[in-house]
This record gives C-alpha cells, structure tokens and sequence, in this order.
C-alpha cells in the first residue's frame, strides 16, 4: 500500500479513474449492498420502496416514503432477538465453540508451522497440501465423515467391545446378550458425539484447522531460522527460543491467523448443520438459527441475528486492518 | 450393562476433552423430532401440554423440538438423534427408521388412531391475488405460461404429496399409468425452482415473488394467507386432491432408555385429545376427531381425497416406484433435460 | 540478515523440537482430518467399483459436477479479471476511501456463509434492491423491443455464479495485490524511458510476473467455490440438471439414507479438492522459484 507513485504515469490518463470506478462498482454491488441489505432489513429500513419512489416506477407510491419508517422499532428487534432465550442459546453455543476449536487449532497450527518451517524433512510439501485440505473440500463432506465415524451406522456401531473377566478377554454383552460396540456404550452412558455439541465442536475443529498454520508458514519461511540458531548458540532453551525469539516476530500473523480461525468458527453452516440434528436451544449455532428464523418466517429477527454475525465480520476486519497496519510499520520503522 | 474394559478407559479419558460437554443429567426431558410445516402447531401444542401434563401428574417435563426436511430428519434419527417421539410428514420415513435401526416396532402405525395420523392436510394451490392466471384445476398447471413453486420430492416429503396428488389426478383423468406420466412430466416441465424443503418453497413464492402457483400444504397455504400477506394471495382448491397423513410415533428403545415412555406416549396420546385436536385445527391442520372436525368445518373446503394405500398402495410401493434412485421422478427428471 | 555464516551450515537444522512438535501436530492431524477423510473413502468402498462408477456417472450427478465446475470456473474467471482490477488500483492509485475498501475486500472471507446467502438472495430477488431494479429493466427491455429476455439473478444459475463471485473475490485479490506493490517500477520506468508503450509494458513486463500469483489467486477461489453450500443454497434454484450443486446433491443422498452414494460423491470431490490443491502448491513454488532467480 502507499507505493509511490509513477513519476510519469505510464497508462493512458483516462485508465486510472475508469479503473476506480469499476474496482468501487463492483464493490459497491456484490460487497457493500449485501451488506447494507442485512442491516437494512433487520432495522426494516425500507430501500426498495423508497428507490423505486425516488426512481418514478410504475406502482410506486407518488411521494417518497419515509427511508426510516421505523428505525425505532428496529432496536426493539434486537431487543426482542436478545430476549428469545434461543436465540441466547445460539450465541452461547457460537461462543463456546469458538473458545473451545480456537486455542486448540492455535496450538497444534503453531507447532506444525514450526516443524515445517524450521526443519527439512521429506513429504513436506505433502504435508503442507494435507493442511490445506479441509479449506478446499465441501463442507458438507466434513460433516458426512463425522456421520459416518460416529453416527449409528458409522463406523463405531462396528467395533465390538472386549471385556476381561474369569481370567478371558470376552466380547463385552449387555443384558440381552447382544454384543456391545463402542457407539452403543458411548450412547448407554449418555456420551452423545454427533448430534450432540461435540459434533459441532469436531466439525468445526476440522473446518478451521487449516487458518492458523497457513498464516504462520509464509511468515516463517520468510524468517528463516538464524534468529533462533543464534540464540540457541547462547544457550537458549527450546522454550525460551520460542517465547522470546519466535513468538514476537510472529505475534502478529499469529493473531491474524487467529482472528480467521474464530470468523470461520463463528460462521460455519454446512459442516455444521449436518451434523447438528437441529435441536433447538440445544444444538443450533448461531448460524443455524438464523436458518431456522427464516423459515419461520421471522425475517426481521433472522437479520437481526445475521447482523450481529456481520458485525463481529466487520470488527475482524477493523483490527485485521489495525494488525496489517501495525505489520507495515513495524517493517519499515 | 458390564464393566467396560480398562483399554476403553484409556480410550474415553483421551476423548474426555470433547465428552465432558456431552453429559447431561436426565430428567422428563423429551425430544420430539419433526418436519418443517409443524413448527408454528408444536410451538402451541408443546405449551399446552406441559401445562396438562404439570396439572395432571405433578411433573415437569420439558420438551425440545427439532424440524427440518423430513427425510434429513429420518436420517438424524436413523444416525442416532435421540428422539422420543417422530412427528414426519410421511409414514415412510419413519418406516425407514424402523428398517435401519429397529427402535420401534414394524406395527407402529396401527398403535395409535387413524393410522398413527392424528391430524391430516391435504395439498392445495396457492395463487396470487385475483388469480391472474385463472388456475382452477391440476390442467391448469400443465399449461405452458404457468409457473409453478414445489419443493424437490426427493428431499421434502410435501413435494413427495404433492407429486402424488397430480398423478392421482392425471390416473383419474386420463385413466392411464402412461397418461398420467405425461401429466406430471408437464407439470414438472413448469417448475422453474425446486427448494428443499416445503419452507423454502413457500419463502420463494411469497417472499421472492416467484411463480404463479404454489402447491403446498393446505396448513402451509392458510398459514401464508394469514400470517405473511392478508389479501396477496388466494386459496383454490382442486377437484382432487390426497389424503395427506403426517404419521407421529413413539421411538421405543429411546424412551425407554431414557426413561420417558410414559410421559412421551401422554405427549402422542394428548394430540388426539379435544384441546391437541383444537390446536391442531387452529394451526390449519385436518383434526380427526369429528366433533373438531365440525367445529372448525367451515375453515376446510370439502374435497375429494384419494388415499397413498388406494391409489399407489401404500408409502413402500410409491417411494420405490415414484422417488427412489432411478424412479419415476428421477427419469422425468432426466427426459425434461435430455 | 544477522549472522550470515549460519547460513553456510549443514541443511540439518540444530532447532529443537523437531520429534515433538511434528510427531504431535501431526498426530492431531491425523485424527482430526486423516482418520475422517479415511473413513469417508473407506466407506465409499462398501461399494464394488463398477457400483461406485454407476453412482458418481449418474447422468444428473454428471450434470451437477458440470454445474459446480461451470459455475465455479466462470465466477473464478469472472473474479480474476475484477480482482485483478481491484489490486491494480489498490496497489497502484491514491484515491478517497483506499484504506476502507482495502479493508473491506475481506469481508467474504469473515462473514457467514449463510448469512451471505440470505443477503444476496435478497437483494437480488425480484423483489430486492438490485433484483428489483434487474426485473424493471428486462421488463421495459421486453416491452420495448418486443423481446423476451431475463435478467434474473437470484434462483437461476447466475444465481449460483454470483454468491461464488462473492466468495472468491478475497482470494484473488489478496494474491495479487502484494505481487504487484512488490512489482520493480524501475524496470518498468527502464522500459519506458527505452521507448516501449504502456501496452508494451504491461503485456512483456507486468502481465508475466504476476500471472502465477492470478492464477494462484484463481485456484483457490476455485477451490473454495467449489465446496460452497451455505450461500449457495439460499439463492440457487436448485432444479436438477440445470442448478443443482455437487454438495447439494450429497445432502440429498444422506436424505435419501443412501450413505454409500453420497460418501462416493464425496470421495470424487475430496479428488478434485486434492489435486487442485496440489496445483496450487505447484503454482506457488514454482512463484518463488522465479522470483528468487
């Protein structure tokens, strides 16, 4: 960003504004419009009535109608939106699924960026393509593999269970003498997976793992390794190497990568919903609920929710935009 | 139930992480699974009947609901959603649960009234106001200037009766299986947007403008008139339409795991009673029950319904027939693309 | 860079951790994501090949992949040439409002995918913001010149290209975008000064040392569009054969209780998904390559 610019501006001196003006045009419609039509529709701020007035189509209403009808009842949406304690469910599930995949993708995303970036090793390129699998597969698939290995005709109803009793490793029966797999003793001891919360947790865990690692290894590689080479020369430990030396040059993609892990985790649908079972106040995220609103026919409430989720997307960018800044001076202080 | 081996122990405390959120304390907690159209009815009805049950025995119980697609539902529960009782849109797919899992018996459908359907609909049309595409009838709908919004019968058991009341009508028309192929074929030839599921569809119509006729549930049609735009659209209702029998049971194993037969059975028990009946009525469901049903006679336009076991015996038949992989509908399907 | 006698060290790394963080990570990995994946292709094989090859060239799941590729492809395309324009003139030009939408090219990237879907269904259904003023249009067009066009977007296949649009566009951008502030002007002032035209220029100069980042760019969107389902379902039509989607017809499978259907549907997906990774990882390596040379 800020590049100088050219000297003598080598294009034509009439490319540069019609460059700007289709780069905002299409921003303008597939980018800004959406989004005023979220919040638009959650506050029912009536745009398409008042264009088409503004506009003199046919059917439409001689005098402009007023843009802001009623902008008072849109904070009692959200009110009423906040107040439903389904809705409140939803929002503590999306929260509790972003405290709970984020810290452990951050994790093992940071040690794998290490392991690539620091050492050679063969099938590091493979490696690296298996990272970036879950961002490019559909998913809805991702949700199918955690029915498929924990739902009931998956591949846990197909391990027997052994017990050790008299002195013999038997198969594990219940009282009517069937054999007992692991799904069926999971759900006798009330251990849902799928369906359940977990489910979502694991769904969502396999979407967003690719974020963290992908942010750190370009950085990483950019880094190379002689900042720390020298400090284990002055006999550094491995954990001092990595907290004093490491962390601060990658603090910042770091957070980066972090900031994508929990939008996605917040705004994951497909993965999620087939593995849900959609059981209100119970199983549905934020997301999901939205979906659920708007086939109740709860238009303005569904926005209200999406609004909210839009919002925190903006605050991800404000402080996206405040890291990259920071990055930049930092690069050229 | 034994002692678990210590091996699976070791294998739990790995997973403990993720199950620690997974155990609940059980209580007269119910789950009901059910389809999309029956959201608004089991909101009321579920009301109504805690406040039964709390001033019959005493207890609590609380009841959580799931929609969705019928027969993603179907799979939730074949796949292991814990559900008490099933409230679908079609016997089949609770029979497919039957099929995969064998939670329930295979007489389910004759342990409770009327085919285990405590309330019924049938499919009608839904037009724009003032009908401007003067649609009276199914041959209306195979004219080429109509536009016509379902849902896809392969994901939403609606579409499914709806598909079925066209050909019923093209076989009692035309008096031939080919015929009424022809028929439907034509219908469908003028389904520009296949939802997938009966909410989506009834979104697309009425809140996207699309199309000039909706065929839908008659609960989800009132509900449309009612509740989004009063004065945008009208009923009409055909020469013939299908019995529909939205089908409820109780997920035996389930219940009795969890200790809820008796509460959950009450809870199917209950829909048949004088108040379930009203509120289904209320929520523009067919009650059963025939004094309800004359209370609320002047809500429901007479018609002349055919049965799934009369015209196409039975659920089993139609979906191998009609919806399975290769059916009929997947062939038109394909001849409307060739 | 500090230190330059390290680099003439033995490519064994003295770092420590290297058994630890691998053989953990790639544990998790592993039962995270391998495991799964595992049991995804695992179960496809319940089906004999000849069954799996009947399931995956059904003559409508052959025209779902043709809709999830064409869509796919043309949104990417599509992207390419307005994310390239929207880099060139984030990299190049000074104008009111830069930093916003630098800022605000991510947005994709953040917001919920169903949430997407809602928004753009309404605003381009014909009673919508952009919709609405499409409709007018066709119609005026129609009763003008006495033809029958549509300019529909939502529920149509256009549907499907422009929630893709929308998804993808981040991803060429963000590409791109860096290339391009990294560009040499000098050597494009050399070439100027040289007596070559701007369209000389661009073609010989610019257009060659970013075209692995365009199509970097352009493989990821792909990637990712390809998988998309949240948005996508809300503003399709979802008709067989014409705007059905490839995880859209896996869905219906799993409604159908035919697990082994959809895991072959999947499996060819997690195919294609794999290779166009690889390709990109491809793209990327032989990137750097160059601009180390």
């Amino acid at each position: 960003m800020n590049a100088p610019a050219l000297k003598n501006c080598l294009e034509p001196r009439w490319l540069r504004p019609l460059l700007i003006a289709v780069a905002l045009l299409f921003l303008v419609v597939f980018i800004l419009l959406p989004l005023v039509t979220i919040f638009s529709q959650a506050l029912d701020v009536n745009l398409q009535d008042y264009l088409a007035a503004a506009l003199g189509y046919e059917g439409a209403t001689p005098e402009l109608p007023p843009l802001f009808a009623s902008l008072g009842d849109g904070a009692s949406v959200y009110r009423a939106a906040l107040d439903d304690a389904e809705v409140r469910a939803a929002i503590r599930l999306s929260l509790f699924t972003v405290l709970f995949c984020v810290p452990l993708n951050t994790f093992f995303g940071v040690m794998l960026a290490w392991a690539i970036t620091k050492f050679d090793f063969r099938g590091k390129n493979l490696l690296i393509s298996l990272i970036e699998l879950p961002f490019a597969i559909s998913p809805v698939i991702a949700g199918l593999i955690f029915i498929l290995i924990f739902g009931a005709s998956g591949w846990l109803n197909m391990v027997d269970l052994y017990t050790f009793a008299d002195g013999r490793i038997t198969k594990l029966l219940d009282a009517d003498g069937n054999t007992v797999t692991l799904y069926k003793w999971l759900m006798a001891h009330d251990l849902k997976i799928v369906f359940a919360v977990p489910g979502i947790f694991l769904a969502t865990l396999f979407v967003t793992f690719p974020f963290v690692a992908r942010e750190l290894i370009p950085l990483m590689q950019e880094m190379g390794k002689d900042d720390e080479e020298a400090a284990l020369t002055l006999g550094a430990s491995g954990w001092q190497l990595f907290f004093k030396v490491t962390l601060p040059n990658i603090k910042w993609g770091l957070l980066y990568g972090v900031i994508l892990t929990s939008a996605r985790a917040i705004g994951e649908f497909g993965a999620v919903a087939v593995v849900s079972g959609n059981v209100r106040g119970e199983t549905t995220t934020m997301p999901l609920y939205i979906e659920i609103l708007y086939g109740e026919y709860q238009f303005a409430t569904a926005f209200a929710v999406a609004s909210l989720l839009t919002l925190i997307a903006l605050v991800t960018l404000v402080v996206k935009a405040a890291i990259e800044y920071v990055l930049k001076k930092q690069r050229t202080g | 139930m034994n002692k678990p081996g210590s091996s699976i122990k070791s294998i739990l405390a790995a997973a403990g992480l993720l199950l620690a959120f997974a155990a609940q304390a059980a209580s007269y907690e119910i789950l009901n699974v059910s389809y999309d159209p029956t959201r608004e009815l089991y909101k009321e009805y579920n009301a109504a009947f805690v406040k039964y049950y709390k001033a019959k025995t005493g207890d609590d119980v609380n009841i959580k609901q799931s929609h969705g697609g019928s027969g993603g539902q179907a799979r939730a529960v074949i796949d292991g959603l814990e559900a008490d009782v099933v409230t679908l849109a079609l016997a089949y797919d609770i029979d497919a649960i039957v099929e995969k899992t064998h939670r329930l018996p295979e007489n389910w459908q004759t342990r409770l009234k009327h085919n285990s359907a405590p309330y019924t609909s049938t499919i009608v049309f839904l037009v724009r106001k003032g009908n401007p595409k003067k649609i009276r009838d199914w041959d209306d709908l195979a004219k080429s200037d109509v536009k016509i919004i379902t849902p896809n019968p392969k994901t939403s058991g609606g579409a499914r009766w709806n598909y079925l009341a066209a050909w019923a009508y093209g076989l009692e028309k035309f008096g031939s299986e080919e015929k009424a192929r022809d028929f439907v074929k034509q219908i469908f030839k003028n389904v520009p947007v296949l939802d997938s599921g009966a909410r989506g569809s009834t979104n697309t119509f009425v809140q996207r403008g699309l199309g000039d006729v909706l065929l839908a549930w008659e609960n989800e049609a009132f509900l449309s008139i009612n509740e989004l735009g009063k004065g945008k659209f009208e009923i009409v209702v055909p020469s013939l339409s299908i019995l529909a029998e939205p089908t409820v049971a109780l997920v035996d194993d389930v219940a009795k795991k969890k200790g809820t037969t008796k509460v959950a059975q009450e809870y199917l028990d209950y829909l048949y009673s004088r108040e379930g009946q009203r509120i289904a009525a209320r929520n523009y469901y067919r009650p059963t029950d025939p004094d309800v049903a004359r209370e609320f006679a002047k809500q429901f336009t007479k018609v002349k319904l055919v049965t799934i076991d009369k015209a196409f015996g039975g659920w089993k038949k139609a979906q191998t027939t009609h919806f399975s992989d290769g059916g009929i509908f997947d062939k038109i399907q394909s001849e409307l693309h060739q | 860079m500090p230190n330059g006698t390290f680099r003439l060290r033995r490519n064994r790394s003295q770092l420590p951790g290297f058994g630890l963080t691998l053989g953990l990570s790639v544990a998790y990995m592993s039962l995270l994501i391998l495991v799964p994946l595992g049991a995804l292709v695992l179960f496809s094989m319940n089906l004999s090949p000849r069954e799996f090859w009947r399931v995956v060239s059904d003559s409508r799941v052959l025209a779902a992949f043709r809709v999830s590729f064409g869509s796919t492809f043309l949104a990417a395309t599509i992207d390419m040439f307005f994310g390239f324009v929207i880099a060139w003139v984030l990299a190049r030009y000074r104008f009111f409002g830069k930093r916003l939408v630098d800022a605000i090219i991510d947005l994709p990237f953040a917001i919920p995918t169903a949430v997407t879907g809602i928004a753009l269904a309404t605003l381009f259904s014909p009673k919508g913001l952009v919709g609405g003023q499409l409709a007018a249009l066709s119609a005026w067009i129609n009763a003008r010149f006495g033809v029958n066009v549509s300019l529909d977007i939502a529920f149509s296949g256009t549907g499907i290209v422009a929630a893709l649009m929308f998804i993808g566009i981040p991803f060429i951008v963000r590409t791109v975008q860096p290339v391009l502030e990294e560009l040499d002007k000098e050597v494009e002032e050399a070439a100027s000064s040289l007596g070559a035209n701007f369209h000389q220029i661009f073609l010989r100069v610019i257009f060659p040392s970013i075209l692995p980042a365009l199509l970097t760019g352009f493989a990821l969107a792909f990637a990712r569009g390809l998988g998309e389902y949240g948005s996508v379902i809300f503003i399709s039509s979802n008709a067989p054969y014409e705007s059905e989607i490839v995880p859209l017809l896996i869905v219906m499978k799993l409604g159908e209780f035919n697990y082994e259907g959809a895991s072959a549907i999947g499996v060819s997906m997690l195919a294609c998904s794999f290779l166009l990774l690889l390709a990109i990882n491809f793209l990327q390596a032989f990137a750097r390559n160059r601009r180390k040379a």
